[in-house]
C-alpha cells in the first residue's frame, strides 16, 4: 500500500442519525456507491484525508523512482534497461495522475511537495530500503508492486471520482510492473546458482518490509473505520496482508524460493496461510525517519527540487516574457 | 540483399553502424542518469523517454553491427563486451550531465545532428539502414523540438537560466566540430551512398542551431577548435566509468542470461 496510517481527525464514526442533512446526503449518496466529483460539496475531513491519502500515494510514485533508478545504469542486457526505464517513468506518470487528482481538492502540487521536503508528509516506508542487487529490481516488482496491486485494485471502487479514475489507469501499469518483475525472479531463479542466491536474498529483505506496506493492524482505528465509511479505504490492512500473503506464498513456490518465516503455514480452517507479522518497531522506527535510506531518498529529492529552482525560475519568467509580448503586439496592432 | 553489403569492406560498414549505435547508448546512459532527480516531475518523465528512445535505437543500430560484422555478436555483446577503446561515440554525448542546462545542451547540439543525419539516412543505399533511420528520426524530431524549445525558453529566462544556458553552450562547444570530421570508413560508406559524408551535414546542423540559439539570446562561442577521438576509440575519461557501471553485471558474472 502506497499510503500508510493515514489520518481522518475523527474521533469515532457517527451515525446517519448524528448527522446534519447536508452530510446525511453526502453519506447516503457514497453508500450508494455514486461518486463524489470536485465541485460537489463534502465535508471538510473527507476533503483533507483524501488530500493526505492522495497525496502520500504520489509522494510514493515519485521517491519509489529513486530505488529502481539506481539500478538503470546498471541493468544487465539492453532489453532490462528499456524495460525498467519505462517502468520508472511509468512511476513518475502514477505521480502526475495523483497530483492532478489531489489538485482538484483544492491543494497544488507544489504545496503537497513543500510538505514532502520539509517531512510533514510520509512517502511509503518501503522506498526507505536499499535496492542492493540486480534481483531487487526482480523483487520490488513481484513484492513491493505486487502489494501496491492489492491495495490499488479495490481503490478503483473508491467515492472520489478523479482518485477512482486515476486508479483504473494506474492499475493496468502495476500489473504489468508486477509480470516484469516476476519475469526477472523467474530467469534468475533458473539461471546460475549465484542468481539464485541473488533471488532468494532479495526476498529475504524484501519480505517483511513488503508486509509493512499495508500498515499496521487496524482492526481498532477509528481513522480506518472513518475511511471505510467514505469508502476511500476499501478493506481492513490485515484483510490486505492476508489476501497479499495468500497470493505470493504459491509464487514463491513455483519460483523454487523460501518465504523467510518459518510460521507460515495453510489453514485449512480459515482458508489462507498462517504467518509471522513484520517487526513493528522497524516499521516505527522507518517511519520516523530511521529506516536504511530515509536521508538518502528524500535529500535526493530536495537537493533535485532545490537544484532545480533556477530551471523552473527560467521557464516562468519567459512564460510572462512572451505573455507581454503579445499584449505588446497586440496593442500596437489594434 | 542490400547494396550496402555487397560494394563495400563491412569493416566500414560495421564501423559506420557502431558509431550510431554507441552514439544512442552513450547518451542514453547519461540521459537515464537523471531518473527521479530531474527539476520537475515531467521531465523526469521526458528524460526517461529521451533514454528508451536511444536505448531503443541502440538495439537496431547494434543488432545490425553485429549482423554485418558476422562473427555472431549480439547488440548485448557489442554493448556489455566491449572496452572503452572499441567503442565509438562522439566524445560530446560522454559529457558528464552537470547541471540541467549542462544536459539540455547537450543533448541539442547533439539532437540537431542526429536528426540531420538520420534524414539523410532515410535514402540510404542499404535498405536496412534506410528502416532504422526512417524509424529512428520520429523520435529524434520531437527530441529536437524539446531540446530547442528548452533552449530557447531558459536562454530567454531570467538572468541565471541564459547565464548558465551561455556557460553551458561556450562548455560543449569544442565537442560539436567532431560530428563533421570524416575518415577513411565515413568516406567508404558515402562513397556507397550508405551515409552522408559527414561535412555535407553541417550547413543544416549550423543554420538550425544558430536559429534557435539566436532566439534564445544566447551567443554563440568564437572558437573552432574541435576536440577528437571518439569516433576512432580514444575518449576521455568519463567513458571507463560509464562502462565500468554499465558492463557490471555483465563483467562480473561472465555468460550468464539476464
Amino acid at each position: 500500500m502506497y499510503a500508510q496510517m493515514v489520518k481522518t481527525d475523527a474521533d469515532r464514526v457517527k451515525t446517519l442519525d448524528e448527522m446534519a442533512p447536508q452530510e446525511r446526503a453526502f453519506q447516503e449518496r457514497i453508500d450508494r456507491n455514486e461518486k463524489i466529483e470536485p465541485k460537489e460539496w463534502m465535508p471538510e475531513a473527507y476533503r483533507t484525508t483524501l488530500i493526505r491519502q492522495i497525496g502520500q500515494h504520489a509522494h510514493s510514485e515519485i521517491v519509489g523512482q529513486l530505488p529502481e533508478g539506481n539500478w538503470i545504469t546498471r541493468a544487465p542486457t539492453l532489453e532490462r534497461k528499456a524495460i525498467l526505464l519505462a517502468k520508472v517513468q511509468d512511476e513518475a506518470g502514477h505521480g502526475l495522475y495523483l497530483y492532478c487528482a489531489a489538485e482538484t481538492l483544492g491543494v497544488s502540487r507544489d504545496e503537497l511537495l513543500e510538505k514532502l521536503h520539509s517531512g510533514k508528509m510520509k512517502y511509503s516506508s518501503i522506498f526507505n530500503y536499499p535496492t542492493l542487487t540486480w534481483a531487487d529490481m526482480g523483487a520490488v516488482g513481484w513484492l513491493v508492486d505486487g502489494a501496491a496491486i492489492m491495495n490499488q485494485v479495490p481503490l478503483q471502487r473508491t467515492s472520489y471520482g478523479p482518485y477512482s479514475r486515476a486508479m483504473v489507469r494506474i492499475c493496468k501499469e502495476e500489473s504489468f510492473h508486477q509480470r516484469q518483475g516476476y519475469d526477472i525472479m523467474m530467469k534468475m531463479c533458473a539461471g546460475t546458482a549465484d542468481q539464485k542466491a541473488m533471488a532468494q536474498d532479495a526476498l529475504n529483505r524484501f519480505w517483511y518490509p513488503s508486509l509493512m506496506m499495508f500498515g499496521p493492524s487496524d482492526a481498532d482505528s477509528v481513522h480506518s473505520a472513518q475511511s471505510l465509511a467514505w469508502k476511500i479505504k476499501v478493506d481492513t490492512n490485515d484483510e490486505l496482508r492476508q489476501k497479499f500473503v495468500d497470493q505470493t506464498v504459491p509464487q514463491a513456490k513455483y519460483l523454487g524460493l523460501t518465504i523467510p518465516d518459518a510460521e507460515l503455514k495453510w489453514n485449512e480452517e480459515k482458508g489462507g496461510y498462517d504467518f509471522s507479522q513484520p517487526d513493528w518497531d522497524e516499521f516505527f522506527d522507518v517511519i520516523a525517519g530511521n529506516g536504511p535510506c530515509n536521508k538518502e531518498r528524500l535529500g535526493a529529492r530536495v537537493k533535485a527540487w532545490d537544484d532545480g529552482a533556477w530551471y523552473r525560475d527560467g521557464l516562468t519568467a519567459h512564460a510572462q516574457k512572451a505573455a507581454t509580448r503579445r499584449t505588446t503586439a497586440k496593442i500596437a496592432a489594434e | 540483399m542490400a547494396q550496402g553489403d555487397t560494394t563495400i569492406d563491412r569493416t566500414a560498414l560495421f564501423e559506420f553502424l557502431t558509431r550510431m549505435g554507441d552514439n544512442s547508448l552513450i547518451l542514453g546512459h547519461r540521459v537515464s542518469e537523471w531518473c527521479g532527480l530531474s527539476p520537475v516531475l515531467e521531465e523526469d518523465i521526458a528524460l526517461a523517454n529521451v533514454a528508451l528512445d536511444l536505448i531503443g535505437q541502440t538495439q537496431l543500430w547494434l543488432g545490425l553491427a553485429g549482423e554485418v560484422e558476422g562473427k555472431g555478436r549480439t547488440a548485448d555483446n557489442l554493448a556489455y563486451l566491449r572496452d572503452a577503446g572499441a567503442f565509438r561515440n562522439l566524445l560530446l554525448v560522454e559529457r558528464p550531465n552537470g547541471d540541467f542546462g549542462q544536459t539540455l545542451v547537450r543533448q541539442f547540439l547533439f539532437d540537431a545532428w542526429h536528426f540531420e543525419m538520420l534524414t539523410a539516412l532515410k535514402k540510404s543505399t542499404d535498405a536496412r539502414v534506410a528502416e532504422i533511420a526512417a524509424k529512428a528520426v520520429k523520435e529524434v524530431a520531437y527530441h529536437l523540438e524539446r531540446s530547442s524549445d528548452l533552449i530557447i525558453r531558459l536562454g530567454d529566462g531570467t538572468d541565471e537560466s541564459r547565464a548558465r544556458m551561455q556557460a553551458a553552450l561556450d562548455d560543449q562547444w569544442s565537442y560539436t566540430g567532431e560530428m563533421f570530421l570524416a575518415d577513411d570508413a565515413d568516406r567508404a560508406v558515402a562513397a556507397a551512398g550508405i551515409a552522408p559524408a559527414p561535412d555535407t551535414l553541417r550547413a543544416a546542423w549550423e543554420k538550425v542551431v544558430k536559429s534557435v540559439l539566436s532566439e534564445a539570446t544566447l551567443t554563440i562561442p568564437d572558437g573552432s577548435y574541435a576536440h577528437k577521438g571518439g569516433k576512432r576509440g580514444v575518449h576521455t575519461e568519463h567513458l571507463g566509468f560509464i562502462l565500468a557501471q554499465m558492463q557490471f553485471l555483465q563483467r562480473a558474472y561472465p555468460g550468464t542470461t539476464w
